[in-house]
């Protein structure tokens, strides 16, 4: 189907970026790669007066390292997450994660911090940058803040971004090595997850020193497994502990029946996926 | 002019197709790149309801907006659209409502078209609708096909007083070729029963429909992505009382169809009256959500199957009790298709006594119609998962009990119990081959050791020795069964003064590669060069005569009338050759392209005669200046391909995910013109069977609203899905055609599906488990091993994650 008219402007700075944002005013979107916003506006699904392209703004694109932390630049492709040498050391969790997103074109197209800003709970990213307690760096006329992924996301498609702000990096802390898995299940391969697990472990010995569990769509909003987390700290890498701390993973989620899964299943999912996720990142 | 070398032998070579590089660039004649001087574009609006009374539709704002010439309702159209035809009338009491290309007071299902606008670009069409205004009163909502037929039932069309259409039988005591079925079920020592569900599916053809009709000519012109031209112009002048020779149908390139476009469709018809009336060319192409809510869909039945049989496994009757889901009216072969399948449960078997009875019932859904396979799936699904039930209930092997029922190799021609005589077959080959391939002993093994040790993923292994009918088909045959047809075919061959040579078929491709392969068959029979071949269709101008691509009947059927039609350039050509080699045509005979006087090295090629036609200087007294020759082809008989395919499933039991571990399709489907070819059609449609058993839905919620309206819900599976497919085949020729091919456009799809589902069940039966509704998801497999027995209800509609729940907030921001 072909979208309702709209106006388009493609800045080049975050500056003129934002400005051109709030010029535009509340039904302006801002497009990033594309990849949900367009068949939403193709489905007539929305109509925004406006479309802001990111597209030309370089300095949103790449990854950087800045002391503890790598900065992932908003507008960095999937492709490109993938295949970056300071993620695959630092957060090869998101590589991971990234990896499994679509198909190899919607990775080309996509966007890191469209997709987080997109906020489908069946997203792949939202759970990872969960787990991994990254920050939103969003910027507005009012200047430049930092939003917590914990504060992040609020509702189905809905984040703590305000009008006329943008989503321009996220930080995350290093965890050089660390392991990591993402276990995503699916029907067909280029198919959302029914449910995802997004887990890194910092083993010594056999031991789990640290934990990190995020959940895709088990809520309205990404959740991140703390109670499995804690029953792992300490523990031995055992099939048994590993499957006994997963039995913590519903633990404040708010699962929905889809067209794929109805609640139980999906609680179900969220335990056994959670200790396979954590058992592969155990290695 | 003589050619430049001998031509070898072109039947049989895995040629790669003429048509691959159009098609697959897209650089090509497909409907929606077609753009003439002045050219209008239309856009639909769509009922949002399934069921409900149109009170008022507002067109007013719409006129006004930009760029609009048009904007017509069903009240605008209502004297002169008339009603779409159903040709199969399956009974002579069958219920059949007017069918009405757009909805003129009532609209019965969710999508039905309810106005359109005509506007100067496609931008500006699309923006209109959103300037009408419909008030529905809202009826109530007609949706389970048990339901449907209950005597308090609300109606879909009151007026018919019924949601029963007709109900179509068949007895073999009645018919003389067995014996009462009630008999054999009450004196049974052993009998199952099991209701199966084959649930909606939705063709999802590659290429979205689409429609240009320039009326500005004398002949008013039609492009559609349609796979029955032919049928399409036959039907619009039915329908329309537009004279016949008034039209012409070209179908181009077509992106597909799978009988999802062996139909004659509202659209068709509302673009060709709008742009009649506006006197200038019209488009119309759907979009994707448009043509998975409103194209037909496929299956839709219940069936409730009882077999009886004897302790050492002998079958002595099967009873097929059907209900199926016609939608909201009846299209073009819509109360047909489940009749195919009547001729097709008792499979290979030999079953003594057989009884089949289908009630056809209206809800308030998308029509159903042919969709790959057309009934035959369902029949098989239904006889192989039979055959494992009956196998479990007996302690037998599946294949042992298979084998011990099927028609033997020696009993060929055999004559089945629902009256059709099978010219040929080797079932024990098939399953030999396929059984060596799959290493069917190692994995029974493994699957005992998987058992033992309680292994979290368990291994199952399905089995479908099927056959089926296709070749669609003798005339007489579909006559005694009501349809409104022949099954004849049309070829031709244009003789070209330079010695190429046109083939003429009316049986219009859509991706299947008759352009390779009918050069293949006439390089042979003419001995020309492959590439001297052109093979026109698709064109009711080029091709005057045709029934069209359907039910695998292109080469058995067309393909025939093409060779046919060879022979006869030949006995033209003879008396010329005889003539200018001044000899007797009795003397003459004909190979690689040359005409040679027995027993010498005298010669003269077909090019030769074909230039000497030409000039037409010095031809025998009383030869017309031709060798040009058509022939119409009516088959004598269905062809019956038939295979055995193997599937091992790994089924994940803590998740309920199943993995198909290996695949093995062994087909027979006679002489092979092009295994490439046959290849793909077996790649095909063992995904699309596959997608039956795991994948594809169409779903409706309580108020009628599909569900599954986008790709992103609607899961067609793609190539990582799949397993690598073992393929290979037997040979075993058709008698009954010279080139002893049959069809192989269906085979895999009719196969695979209940090859897949006997896997899974095999893998979980041991933990009480022996249904799995399809598709089998992840959910419904997990909670059949938790409930044991029958799977659980589907999951629920509310919104997700994922596309299907993007609502207007979404969107990047």
């Amino acid at each position: 189907m072909i979208p309702a008219q709209f106006d388009y402007v493609a800045p080049t700075t975050v500056d003129d970026a934002v400005r051109a944002l709030a010029d535009a005013g509340e039904e302006a979107k801002v497009l990033a790669g594309g990849q949900s916003l367009i068949p939403v506006l193709r489905m007539r699904l929305a109509a925004p007066t406006k479309l802001i392209d990111l597209g030309k703004v370089a300095e949103l694109r790449g990854v950087r390292e800045d002391g503890d932390a790598l900065v992932i630049g908003a507008m960095t492709s999937h492709y490109d997450i993938v295949r970056d040498p300071l993620i695959a050391d630092h957060a090869k969790l998101i590589a991971m994660a990234t990896s499994t997103v679509a198909d190899p074109q919607v990775r080309h197209r996509g966007t890191f911090g469209g997709s987080l800003a997109h906020a489908d709970p069946a997203g792949d990213l939202g759970a990872t940058a969960l787990a991994l307690d990254a920050e939103m760096v969003v910027h507005g006329m009012d200047g430049r803040r930092v939003i917590p992924a914990g504060e992040f996301f609020v509702d189905y498609f809905t984040t703590a971004l305000r009008p006329g702000e943008l989503l321009t990096e996220v930080r995350v802390p290093k965890y050089t090595g660390w392991h990591a898995h993402y276990e995503k299940f699916n029907r067909v391969a280029q198919a959302w997850s029914i449910v995802g697990v997004a887990a890194a472990v910092r083993v010594e010995g056999h031991t789990i020193q640290e934990a990190r569990v995020g959940l895709t769509n088990m809520s309205s909003v990404p959740v991140r497994a703390a109670g499995v987390e804690r029953a792992l700290v300490g523990q031995e890498a055992t099939p048994e502990a590993i499957k006994a701390a997963a039995e913590h993973a519903v633990e404040g989620t708010m699962p929905v029946a889809d067209g794929n899964a109805d609640a139980a299943y999906r609680e179900h999912l969220a335990k056994v996926l959670t200790s396979r996720a954590v058992t592969a990142a155990c290695g | 002019m003589t050619t430049a070398a001998e031509p070898g032998q072109e039947v049989g070579k895995g040629r790669l197709r003429k048509e691959d590089a159009r098609l697959i660039t897209g650089r090509t004649r497909w409907t929606d790149n077609m753009n003439l001087p002045g050219m209008l574009h239309m856009a639909m609006l769509r009922s949002p309801m399934a069921h409900a009374r149109i009170t008022n539709i507002d067109t007013s704002e719409a006129r006004q907006m930009p760029g609009v010439l048009a904007v017509v309702t069903g009240a605008d159209l209502a004297d002169s659209q008339g009603s779409l035809p159903c040709a199969w009338p399956i009974t002579e009491d069958m219920k059949s409502p007017d069918a009405p290309s757009m909805a003129v007071n009532q609209v019965n299902f969710a999508g039905e078209v309810v106005a359109a606008v005509v506007a100067r670009s496609a931008a500006e069409a699309a923006d209109a609708l959103e300037g009408i205004d419909v008030d529905y009163d809202e009826l109530p909502v007609v949706l389970d096909l048990e339901e449907a037929i209950a005597d308090d039932a609300d109606l879909v069309h009151p007026d018919l007083g019924t949601n029963k259409s007709a109900t179509w039988i068949f007895d073999s005591a009645e018919a003389g070729t067995g014996g009462a079925v009630d008999e054999a079920i009450g004196s049974a020592e052993v009998v199952v029963e099991r209701t199966f569900r084959q649930q909606r599916l939705i063709p999802a053809f590659m290429e979205p429909r689409s429609i240009v009709v320039d009326p500005t000519g004398e002949q008013v012109t039609m492009w559609s992505a349609t796979q029955v031209p032919h049928i399409l112009r036959l039907m619009l002048a039915m329908t329309l009382g537009v004279p016949e020779h008034k039209v012409r149908v070209i179908a181009p390139d077509v992106g597909g169809g799978f009988g999802g476009k062996l139909q004659v469709t509202p659209e068709e018809v509302i673009t060709f009256l709008l742009a009649r009336e506006l006197g200038r060319p019209v488009k119309y192409t759907e979009t994707r959500s448009e043509s998975l809510a409103s194209a037909h869909h496929g299956r839709d039945q219940l069936q409730k199957m009882t077999i009886a049989a004897q302790r050492d496994g002998t079958v002595t009757g099967l009873k097929v009790e059907l209900l199926a889901d016609m939608g909201a009216y009846l299209r073009l072969v819509t109360p047909g298709v489940p009749i195919l399948g009547a001729f097709m449960y008792n499979a290979i078997y030999k079953i003594p006594a057989y009884h089949f009875a289908c009630t056809n019932v209206f809800t308030t859904k998308t029509p159903t119609d042919a969709y790959r396979g057309a009934g035959r799936p369902e029949a098989t699904f239904a006889i192989e998962r039979m055959m494992d039930e009956l196998a479990n209930e007996l302690g037998m092997d599946p294949l042992e009990l298979r084998e011990k029922n099927w028609i033997k190799h020696e009993e060929f021609p055999y004559t089945t119990v629902s009256t059709l005589t099978y010219d040929s077959g080797n079932y024990e080959a098939a399953t030999a081959r396929a059984k060596e391939l799959f290493d069917y002993d190692g994995l029974r093994r493994e699957q005992a050791e998987r058992r033992q040790r309680g292994d979290t993923v368990q291994l199952g292994i399905g089995i479908s020795t099927f056959t089926e009918m296709c070749g669609l088909a003798p005339s007489r045959v579909l006559g005694s069964l009501s349809y409104g047809a022949g099954g004849w075919e049309y070829g031709a061959i244009r003789m070209l003064p330079t010695g190429k040579v046109e083939v003429i078929t009316g049986s219009s491709a859509h991706g299947q590669g008759h352009e390779t392969a009918w050069s293949q068959i006439v390089a042979d029979k003419l001995g020309v060069p492959f590439e001297d071949v052109e093979v026109l269709h698709g064109d009711t101008q080029s091709s005057p005569r045709g029934l069209d691509t359907y039910g695998s009947r292109s080469l058995t059927v067309g393909a025939m009338a093409v060779l046919s039609a060879a022979d006869k350039v030949i006995e033209k050509a003879k008396p010329i050759a005889a003539h200018m080699l001044e000899c007797s045509p009795d003397d003459l005979e004909f190979s690689g392209g040359k005409f040679t006087v027995r027993g010498t090295d005298t010669s003269t090629g077909i090019a030769d005669v074909a230039l000497a036609v030409f000039a037409a200087h010095d031809l025998p007294d009383g030869v017309e200046p031709s060798i040009d020759a058509d022939a119409t082809f009516d088959p004598e008989n269905f062809s019956f391909p038939h295979g055995t395919h193997l599937c091992a499933a790994e089924v994940d039991t803590e998740t309920g995910q199943v993995r198909l571990r290996s695949y093995v399709a062994v087909d027979d489907v006679g002489k092979v013109v092009n295994p490439l070819i046959v290849e793909g059609q077996v790649h095909g449609g063992l995904v699309q069977g596959i997608a039956q058993a795991l994948f594809e839905e169409a779903v409706y919620d309580e108020s009628g609203t599909l569900m599954t309206g986008t790709l992103a819900d609607y899961l067609v599976p793609s190539a990582a899905d799949m397993p690598s497919f073992t393929t290979d085949r037997t040979e075993t020729p058709s008698t009954t055609n010279a080139l002893g091919v049959k069809g192989v456009g269906e085979a895999g799809t009719i196969a695979s599906t209940p090859a897949v589902v006997n896997a899974i069940v095999d893998a979980i039966r041991h933990m009480g488990v022996n249904d799995v509704e399809m598709p089998c998801t992840p959910m419904r497999v997990w909670q059949a091993i938790q409930g044991g027995a029958q799977s659980a209800a589907g999951p629920g509609a509310e919104s997700g994650g994922g596309m299907g729940s993007l609502d207007a907030e979404g969107g990047a921001r």
